[in-house]
């Protein structure tokens, strides 16, 4: 699958490529046409939208181009805080579902290697919520532990939680959404560089006095670099993007909202296009400047 | 064998872990048989109903065969154009070779929110109206690099010596394409096929904002669960995800006896 | 030429003033060549040395920079690698993995249209004695097997000319020397010509007609492998061709058919016919195996060059022959192989011995000394990687 490609470009060392001719240019046009037209222009509209200033005696989402950069100022100060709490849930869901994934892909890529049934049936497994809506996913968690639900009941009846604890509104809420989501795009990857691990090297390691401890953050973890970089950017991005998880009908609330919250409803419920602009502009942008500087020094450039 | 808690440890958490993935999923099969009214939140007992009236709930067919269709054409659009990138990426020279490697990673770093409110301003300013066009458009950009990417990998470990061999046993140009490096390059491309079409069927987030009036079946939920979903949504969702599940298993067990066949030791 | 019918016999290849650039470095500099219908003829050379280029040239896998191929005496250059009569085994056999043996020796008879496509494959497959696999996946075959494929697949076609990419590189030893037999027999069997481009100058003496030895991109000498063997004309030759002694020194006297060198104080004599420069500082050589190796002090013998004092630095046993690296005081090290007619080594290390060889098994290199020196051959594995990284830079220079 494609997290499998996006961890395996490292390692396809081109195959002496030597014609220069005339056919890349035939096989790379109908592409390179689609990209332009329907991702690069986007990017300019959305620029251009970003800096409209509201039609004078027109309509509710009227607007004409302007060069209204106060439109990026008026952003920030609404939701600059939101901006943060994006980053902050994202952050903090990607760092989860690292820890929780590695375990998983070191046991599927590593351990089970003797037994290739079970790793294909674990393999299996972490897929499967792929072939489920996650929109139904997402409110099935909400459903478990709605306030009247059993669980939440149990768990209230057992002191476990406070009487009056909520799970759905809360930030935790939120970012539990956003770790269940992506475990699955972190383990894939972290998996695949895994699974090639040639295990002399731990044994080599072992050998030379490591103890099993050592081996792991002095062998291990370095070579499963390139995973944890795709699945990191894989759980990262889409996740400071998401507004499914922190929406109201989902598993947030008014307190939990985040960008992409904030983008759609500017954007198709209150038609304010400059600003859904301005605030995708804006996370483009810290996204793009976040994954540049993270994939120099993790030192996996030939990534892309 | 010593059985040491040690050792355990790892294949237990992984167990629980794998549980934690898949309660939602249990949580929404077992609501496909719930005997719901109004809204499907509550269990009020087994009925085999909401399988037998899957049409009967409003729109729930409707924007599943709007999904399946989308998904189909994108799927076709983006692993046509795809492929051709991937083969021309690593098979032939060129300038520029880093700023279209650069294009086609951007869209895989772009939110989704974001690569739909662009293609959604991009619509508006140019007064396309937003419909089954427009998604289409849509999912064929975001399936695209994936495409590229999963055939790339593909196109990279063919042994160039095997065009080279067709070409030196008297095969022409097409015939080398169409009966060597094609059918090598096959099961990437399936494969890549495969997760297009599985992206564009889960789309919720780009596909809002290009739909206009046209439901897919995340649209649907989504609108729904503002008042309810019906369980002929769960239906739908268990469907679907035991058919990708049989496709999946039946795929791995026909790949690792094939395997093992290759394997078996001859004279 | 390339439908329909069958090459009644092998054909000549010539090249005519062949060089070929790739951005950053020339792998082929004006390269004349001349392979007469029905020979076997092997070009060896180190790797990087050019001599893979020159098969891709004449298979039509790369188009030359200048210069003229003719295959039978008809110009080729232009014609497309699928057009040419020429069929490649190559170095990693490229068997179609989704295809049968069957499927892959037929591949080219069905390309070209021809009748029975499927007989003749089968014919093919049992002249490598195959046919019994002729259903299988070539990855279910060894190594071995998938080389007799590849073998059929491209004998089939009855080629004018059969181009081998070291095509033995992947075996074994033992199989290896089994295929270099069964290639020699197929080849005296279906009379084709067989280019064999190889590293091991084993594999090329003791298979072809005629060797090349190539190297940066030029011909170095090109003979019979005795000939090149017992009088290499360049350091290269001598020293990639198996083992030499080399020494450097001036011109003393000269009769009428000896030159006399000093080295370091001895006189090293070399019969004239043998020695490519004649005054001057030359540079000479003798093969190990042509040195005695004495423990008592030698009185000069005409006929004999013979240096004294040496120390005998290492012993190294392997068998049919123990080596000895001998160190002569402003000489330098001699390598002697002696053959173990008894049992154990003769001499000890640190032992003060002589040798001496018959002056007729000497040779004189055309190298200017300047440049000879002691060679060491460019095909340890640190070369091929600079040479590689060297390639690949040149590559993303280009891209």
């Amino acid at each position: 699958m494609a997290f499998a490609a996006f961890a395996n470009t490292a390692q396809a060392v081109d195959a002496a490529p030597r014609k220069s001719s005339k056919i890349a240019l035939v096989l790379l046009a109908p592409g390179l046409a689609y990209l332009a037209l329907f991702f690069l222009t986007p990017l300019v509209a959305l620029i251009l939208t970003s800096l409209q200033a509201p039609a004078l005696y027109g309509d509710m989402g009227e607007y004409v181009y302007a060069f209204r950069w106060e439109n990026y100022v008026a952003v920030v100060n609404e939701y600059g805080e939101t901006f943060l709490r994006s980053f902050g849930y994202a952050l903090i869901a990607t760092m989860a579902a690292l820890l929780i994934s590695y375990p998983i892909a070191y046991f599927i890529g590593v351990r089970a290697r003797k037994w290739p049934a079970i790793q294909a049936i674990a393999l299996i497994l972490v897929i499967a919520p792929f072939f489920i809506s996650f929109l139904l996913r997402t409110l099935a968690w909400k459903q478990i532990f709605s306030d009247d639900s059993w669980t939440m009941e149990t768990l209230k009846a057992l002191s476990i939680l406070g009487p009056d604890a909520h799970f759905t509104g809360t930030p935790f809420a939120v970012i539990f959404g956003l770790t269940y989501n992506f475990i699955p795009f972190m383990t894939l990857p972290i998996y695949t560089t895994l699974e090639r691990l040639d295990t002399r090297y731990l044994e080599a390691s072992g050998d030379l006095y490591a103890r099993p401890s050592t081996t792991f953050f002095k062998v291990t973890l370095p070579l499963s670099m390139p995973g944890i970089v795709s699945g990191t950017l894989l759980t990262f991005i889409p996740a400071s993007g998401d507004y499914i998880n922190a929406s109201g009908d989902f598993l947030g609330g008014p307190s939990t909202q985040m960008v992409g919250n904030a983008i759609q409803s500017n954007f198709l419920v209150i038609l304010q296009y400059p600003a859904a602009a301005a605030l995708s502009i804006m996370l483009m942008a810290v996204i793009l400047v976040i994954v540049a500087i993270y994939v120099k020094r993790s030192g996996t450039e030939d990534l892309i | 064998m010593r059985f040491s808690f040690g050792k355990a440890l790892l294949p237990i958490y992984t167990v629980l872990a794998l549980i934690f993935l898949l309660i939602p999923i249990g949580y929404t099969f077992a609501f496909s048989f719930n005997a719901s009214d109004k809204s499907n939140i509550v269990w009020r007992g087994f009925t085999f109903n909401n399988w037998t009236t899957v049409c009967q709930a409003q729109g729930v067919c409707d924007s599943f065969v709007n999904s399946i269709f989308i998904g189909v054409v994108a799927t076709a659009l983006a692993t046509a154009i795809g492929t051709a990138m991937a083969i021309a990426l690593v098979r032939y020279r060129f300038r520029f070779r880093g700023p279209v490697s650069l294009l086609l990673f951007l869209p895989m770093a772009t939110p989704e929110v974001v690569m739909g409110a662009g293609l959604a301003s991009q619509f508006l300013t140019a007064g396309v109206e937003k419909g089954m066009t427009t998604i289409i458009i849509a999912h064929t950009l975001f399936c695209l690099s994936f495409v590229v990417v999963t055939v790339k990998a593909r196109v990279a470990s063919l042994d160039p010596a095997l065009e080279e061999a067709g070409r030196d046993l008297y095969g022409s140009p097409a015939q080398v394409f169409w009966r060597i490096t094609f059918p090598l390059l096959l099961p990437g491309i399936l494969a890549a096929a495969m997760l297009s079409f599985a992206l564009s069927f889960d789309d919720f987030i780009i596909t809002y904002f290009n739909s206009g009036s046209i439901y897919t079946f995340p649209k649907f939920v989504y609108i729904s669960a503002a008042r309810g979903i019906p369980a002929q949504a769960n239906v739908i969702a268990s469907a679907v995800f035991i058919l990708a599940l049989t496709i999946v298993i039946v795929s791995q067990v026909f790949a690792s006896r094939k395997a093992k066949k290759l394997a078996a030791p001859i004279s | 030429m390339a439908t329909g019918t069958f090459a009644e016999s092998g054909a000549d290849l010539e090249l005519v003033g062949i060089t070929k650039r790739f951005p950053g470095f020339t792998a082929i500099e004006n390269l004349d060549l001349f392979i007469p219908a029905g020979s076997f003829f092997a070009l060896l050379g180190p790797s990087g040395c050019g001599k893979t280029t020159t098969l891709r040239l004449v298979a039509g896998l790369e188009e030359p920079t200048e210069g003229k191929i003719l295959i039978g005496g008809k110009d080729v250059t232009n014609m497309k690698s699928y057009q040419r009569p020429v069929n490649t085994v190559f170095q990693s056999y490229a068997l179609f993995p989704h295809m049968t043996v069957l499927e892959n020796v037929a591949f080219g008879l069905h390309r070209r249209g021809i009748k029975d496509a499927v007989a003749k494959a089968h014919e093919a497959l049992i002249l490598v004695e195959l046919d019994h696999v002729a259903n299988r996946k070539p990855q279910q075959l060894s190594g071995g097997q998938q080389q007799r494929v590849a073998l059929a697949r491209a004998v089939v076609n009855r080629p004018a000319l059969l181009l081998l990419d070291e095509p033995l590189g992947a075996l074994d030893l033992k199989l290896r020397r089994q295929m270099q037999l069964e290639l020699k027999a197929i080849q005296t069997e279906v009379g084709l010509t067989f280019l064999h481009v190889t590293h091991d100058q084993e594999e090329a003496m003791t298979m072809a007609d005629t060797v090349a030895v190539m190297n940066k991109g030029r011909i170095e000498q090109m003979g019979a492998p005795q000939e090149l063997y017992e009088l290499p004309r360049t350091a290269f030759v001598a020293s990639f061709l198996g083992q030499s002694n080399l020494f450097t020194g001036q011109v003393v006297a000269s009769t009428s058919d000896t030159i006399s060198l000093d080295i370091a104080g001895n006189h090293i004599v070399v019969p004239k016919a043998r020695a490519a420069r004649h005054t001057g500082l030359v540079t000479v050589g003798v093969r190990p195996e042509k040195l005695t190796l004495h423990t008592e002090t030698q009185t000069h013998d005409a006929g004999q060059n013979v240096l004294t004092g040496g120390v005998v630095k290492d012993v190294s046993f392997s068998g049919v022959s123990t080596q000895y690296i001998v160190s002569f005081p402003d000489v330098g090290d001699i390598v002697v192989f002696a053959q173990n007619m008894v049992f154990g080594p003769v001499v000890h290390e640190g032992a003060i011995v002589s040798v001496s060889w018959n002056i007729e098994r000497g040779f004189g290199i055309e190298d200017h000394p300047e440049q000879a020196g002691k060679f060491v051959p460019d095909d340890n594995t640190a070369s091929i990687a600079v040479a590689q990284r060297k390639a690949l830079s040149a590559e993303l220079e280009g891209a």
